[in-house]
């Protein structure tokens, strides 16, 4: 059995399908043995935790349970939100009787039982904690054609489950780039709000959380930014046309999950690394990742 | 027996750490179960096992020890010597039927007041589930 | 004895304590049910029990009624056992025939069901009056106070405590782990609100110290060990090397100017890292004692062995530098002891969303302490790391304090000392000030009218907790400068302010190793870390172990006039004690009964005081009551039951459970 449990949730089937693609290749070029969770449902996300505490905790709890019948240890959860919200479950089933209590009874219901011997881990601290620095260094194959990046966070996979790294200035990915051979920009927005789902809501709001990001990381040299999270890599990467609409001096750059940066680090296949999903930014990224270097250096 | 029981817990709390937590929490308002009857003893060490015993010879449901911290005795290492005395008080009382929550150690500073309510209405809750202790005693009455 | 002999008749008295027992316990249920209660003869209620009439009702029963036992039923015994012991005896009978029922913090305070209250409450005073039956009379022992007091950390309070108590003639030990006194204050440039130079007032208590004939001052010490008991404390100090001799050196500082190393290069510890020092080193100009320390850490010498020793030639025939000093031990007795081992600042780091440690030019408001001080690493000019004065300055205020997440205690200080900066800094440069604040605290003489000072001195305040500070500009104003982000919440939006230099007001929080002294002192810590007080209002410097007492922001946060009230408050009772000579301890000692004895010695191993021997020629244990602190661990851990404890006896506590559990 695969040591890793894969909990996709429903970005990474959606707008944030590079993620999985790259991340899949990247736990494949590592020799990380990781399976889907059969069965898994929604994880609730932000907003039913914010409506019904109980029955989001249920809801997702509910996947904590399977991957624990299932005999796994670790459940990955690439999506921030996810990652929050499944953490937020066990912490919350432990400390409040009345919502273990709630979780406990609707689970027995389906003969399920939630223990929180499951680890619930996000792919940039397993990759940093249990593959370590050391061992993607030695493993790199390609050099990084791109210029600089800013590494940002959002707040989900920080605050409050950061895990050991610092929550305000967290540095695991950009530890991550510099072992991949990439350098990073020293970015102090790295976990500032990336405007979340209110480029939906109140999309000036949102917008311009946006600009801020891009123009910060753009002033600081930069040439793309890194994520480790859909809906900010999707909020950063779609409006960008917009911005540049509004103002001349708006520069558009690609906006990477930092899988897809590992994996063609690693070697592997850029065709599998769903680098030309990208909306913005494909100027550089067509420059970057020309077709022939592409199938030249494929072998995943 | 009445419809809503009320366990009764004997409490024997040290002079220097948990009565002072107990009064902590009466001077801070908090609110907790009125199952426990403290008495005072200057450490958990004179805790003698059979003031335990007999606790629960003459009806008591539960009994809590409350002492410092390890390292933290007033009187150097009095808690350490309950720790030991207790263990072994622990197996004794399960032999005679005693179920193990009957029967609890605590360290609680005189810093934590609140600790004083959470340890009594934990405590508390689990008896109400287990029921009196005295069940066979109380039905010949 | 008259007291004892015939029948037990007891008194008891249930105190309403204005309404805090009374409006939850049925007092007078609870009196006429202890009316029935076996050998009860009186049984009264009393608006206040601890008030003069209250205390009479108790002396008057015990004369007219032939009481020969009391129980109280009132607040807890660590309040009010004395008052009423004190109460028994005016009456004439033995004070330890009294036993107290804590009805109010134990109960009232912490029950909202009048039933059920008042019934814990039959069953307390129903234990307690079984158990005063078995109660006996007992003498308590006295012992002697020596005359010496140590006084634990040479700030302000230390000092001012120091002197108060040579001053009345007694010897005291001043230990301080620094290689001077002075602590903070000495860091500090103005005093809040009469701006009065820190310095200044300082310096002549220091040097009175220095000179008193009844103060030892060892600096660069450390208290290691402490054993005894009230009156009686010995207690070992380390002194740690300073490798130049106090009894030699004549603070002529040659030395320092003749170290090898022509710059200096060791970031200096006083003045926060502003400017640098040479390995070997005074603090600062008004150091007390005038001797220099060297820094084996960064000394050539200690660290490779190949230095010229130039320091050691210029010292000369003097020969006050000795590389080889080692650690030195001292041992001493005495009576009572003083705490004042102070505080630390907040680590700004610990916020990083203020950019301390990030942004060159954030400063904590210690460094600019040392920054504004015409002493100080700059002469008083305020410039920037990076050069420069600032043109505006934000201060930011509660960093590390009334907050969730780092601190949540007001530090108390901050407030002012801000004021106190936002006046300094625009003295110096004319500058823009801003300060972001939660609440502006300023309950003290004087600050509230330094507030008003400072409001028409045109400082900006803006109410609301700093977001963040960052580099990351949106405008072209902002380029190069550092942005506070802040929601101001009296005008109702988010405000960006670009600044030159930002100022975090660090609060007050207990020392690293607090609970290391606590441990070492056997004192107690509240919650928050700080030194606990016997009692919050009426034993402010008093600790639950008797004769060590507490003074400064050991305790707790506080600006400088109450540091030195509360010196003087512990100074004061320290001297009280040792005025007296003698103190009478509680006769709650363990004694073996020799015929039962049967010499298994199990007690000897249990006891930590070494109070229990064993007596050869009768093969039985002996328990020396003047080193017993009355645990009662060796009264549990007797297995012939033939040690037993005045006051805690297995009788009286058999009684209490019996009480308790007897229904009625």
């Amino acid at each position: 059995m695969a040591a890793y449990c894969y909990y996709p949730g429903c970005s990474l089937r959606g707008t944030g399908i590079a993620y999985e693609e790259s991340l899949l290749a990247v736990f494949k070029l590592l020799h990380l043995p990781i399976e889907e969770l059969r069965d898994w449902n929604c994880c609730g996300a932000t907003s039913y935790m914010s409506i019904d505490e109980g029955s989001a905790c249920v809801l997702s709890a509910r996947n904590l349970a399977l991957a624990r019948q299932l005999h796994y240890r670790d459940i990955v959860a690439p999506c921030s939100a996810c990652y929050l919200v499944l953490r937020k479950t066990q912490d919350y089933v432990q400390r409040y009787p009345r919502i273990g209590r709630r979780v406990e009874e609707s689970l027995g219901a389906g003969r399920l039982h939630v223990l929180n011997e499951v680890r619930v881990r996000h792919p940039l601290e397993v990759l940093h904690t249990d593959v370590g620095l050391a061992k993607i260094k030695a493993r790199v194959l390609r050099q990084w054609p791109g210029g600089k990046v800013a590494c940002y966070y959002g707040c989900q996979m920080v605050r409050p489950y950061a895990d050991g790294d610092p929550d305000h200035n967290p540095v695991r990915m950009d530890e991550l780039m510099h072992a991949a051979g990439v350098s990073t920009v020293d970015f102090p927005l790295k976990t500032r709000c990336c405007g979340g789902t209110l480029t939906g809501t109140m999309p000036p709001v949102g917008i311009r959380l946006n600009e801020i990001l891009l123009a910060e990381a753009h002033h600081r040299g930069a040439e793309a930014m890194v994520t480790v999270c859909p809906l900010c890599q999707y909020n950063l990467d779609a409006y960008q046309s917009e911005l540049r609409h509004r103002s001349k001096t708006f520069a558009e750059m690609p906006v990477f999950f930092f899988t897809q940066v590992l994996g063609w680090a690693l070697g592997g296949d850029p065709a599998r690394l769903g680098l030309k999903r990208a909306i913005s930014g494909r100027r550089q990224i067509a420059q970057w990742f020309p077709k022939q270097r592409a199938e030249a250096a494929a072998h995943v | 027996m009445p419809e809503e029981y009320e366990p009764k817990i004997v409490a024997f709390f040290c002079n220097w750490c948990t009565y002072l937590a107990a009064d902590l929490a009466g001077t801070s308002r908090i609110k907790y179960a009125p199952s426990t009857r403290v008495i005072r003893v200057m450490c958990s060490g004179r805790v003698d096992p059979q003031f335990v015993l007999d606790a629960f010879a003459k009806g008591a449901d539960g009994v809590l020890i409350g002492g410092c911290h390890p390292g933290d005795c007033h009187y150097q290492e009095g808690n350490y010597k309950a720790l030991r005395r207790f263990r072994l008080l622990q197996r004794l009382l399960c032999q005679m039927g005693i179920e193990e929550e009957r029967v609890r150690l605590e360290w609680i500073s005189a810093a934590e007041g609140d600790r004083v309510r959470a340890v009594i209405d934990e405590m508390t809750a689990q008896l109400k589930s287990l029921g009196p202790a005295r069940r066979s005693h109380a039905e010949a009455a | 004895m008259s007291e004892s002999n015939g029948t037990v008749r007891i008194g008891v008295y249930v105190c309403h304590c204005g309404t805090n027992i009374a409006g939850i316990v049925d007092v007078k249920a609870l009196t006429h049910y202890a009316a029935g209660l076996p050998n009860v003869a009186v049984s009264r209620d009393y608006k206040y029990m601890c008030s003069d009439p209250g205390q009479d009702l108790i002396r008057q029963d015990i004369r007219d009624q032939h009481l020969n036992r009391i129980v109280v039923a009132s607040c807890s015994p660590h309040l009010h056992e004395a008052t009423f012991r004190n109460a028994t005896r005016a009456g004439g009978l033995n004070p330890f025939f009294v036993q107290m029922v804590n009805i109010r913090e134990h109960d009232s305070w912490v029950h909202t069901n009048h039933a059920e209250a008042t019934l814990k409450a039959l069953d307390m005073v129903r234990a307690a009056v079984r158990r005063v039956a078995h109660h006996e009379a007992l003498e308590k022992a006295r012992v002697s106070i020596r005359p010496e007091a140590l006084v634990v950390g040479g700030g302000i309070a230390g000092i001012h405590a120091a002197l108060t108590m040579a001053n009345a003639g007694k010897h005291v030990y001043l230990v301080e782990r620094e290689p001077t006194i002075g602590g903070h204050m000495a860091q500090f440039d103005k005093t809040f609100p009469t701006l009065d130079c820190s310095a200044c007032i300082l310096t002549p208590k220091m040097s009175a110290v220095k000179n008193h004939p009844n103060i030892t001052l060892w600096t660069y010490s450390d208290v290691t060990a402490i054993e005894g008991y009230v009156g009686n404390y010995n207690v070992t100090i380390t002194r740690r090397p300073r490798y130049v001799r106090e009894d030699l050196c004549v603070g002529c500082l040659e030395c320092l100017e003749g170290c090898v190393y022509k710059q200096a290069k060791v970031p200096d510890e006083f003045n926060m890292g502003l400017s640098k020092r040479r390995p070997i080193y005074i603090p600062f100009p008004q150091a007390v004692p005038q001797t220099p320390v060297i820094d084996p850490e960064t000394c050539i010498q200690f660290k490779s062995g190949k230095c010229k020793k130039t320091c050691i030639e210029v010292c000369g025939d003097r020969h006050a530098i000795d590389l080889y000093m080692e650690p030195r031990t001292e041992h001493i007795e005495v009576g009572t002891v003083v705490l004042a081992t102070g505080f630390q600042t907040y680590d700004a780091r610990r916020s990083p969303y203020y950019g301390y440690g990030t942004y060159p030019n954030v400063y904590t408001a210690l460094e600019i302490e040392r920054l504004v001080n015409a002493s100080g690493p700059t002469g008083g000019e305020v410039v920037l790391r990076t050069g420069g004065h600032p043109k505006s300055v934000g201060i930011i205020h509660c960093v590390g304090s009334r907050d969730e997440n780092t601190n949540r205690w007001c530090s108390r200080v901050c407030c002012m000392y801000s004021l106190k900066l936002a006046h300094l800094l625009k003295e110096h440069t004319g500058a823009e000030v801003f300060n972001f604040y939660i609440d502006m605290r300023t309950p003290g003489k004087g600050f509230e009218e330094f507030y008003q000072k400072l409001l028409s001195e045109r400082v900006h305040f803006i109410r609301g907790r700093v977001a963040e500070v960052t580099d990351a500009s949106l405008h072209s104003s902002e380029e190069g400068r550092l942005v506070i982000r802040v929601e101001d919440t009296l005008a109702g939006f988010v405000r960006r302010i670009p600044v030159d230099m930002v100022v975090l007001a660090t609060g007050l929080e207990p020392r690293a190793d607090a609970q290391e002294v606590r441990r070492l002192f056997n004192i107690t810590c509240s919650n928050e870390g700080f030194f606990l007080e016997r009692h919050p209002k009426l034993a402010p410097v008093q600790t639950f172990t008797d004769g060590i007492f507490l003074a400064g922001c050991c305790q707790g946060p506080k600006d400088i006039p109450d540091t030195v009230a509360q010196a003087g408050a512990a100074a004061a009772e320290a001297l009280a004690l040792m005025d007296a000579g003698c103190v009478e301890t509680e006769p709650n000692t363990a004694y073996v009964m020799e015929e039962a004895c049967c010499g298994c010695k199990t007690c000897i191993s249990v006891c930590p005081y070494h109070a229990i021997s064993f007596v050869d020629e009768k093969q039985v244990s002996a328990i020396n009551p003047v080193l017993c602190k009355g645990c009662g661990t060796c009264v549990a851990a007797c297995p012939s039951a033939t040690i037993r404890q005045h006051l805690f006896e297995d009788e009286q506590i058999f009684a209490e459970i019996e009480g308790i559990l007897e229904y009625a």
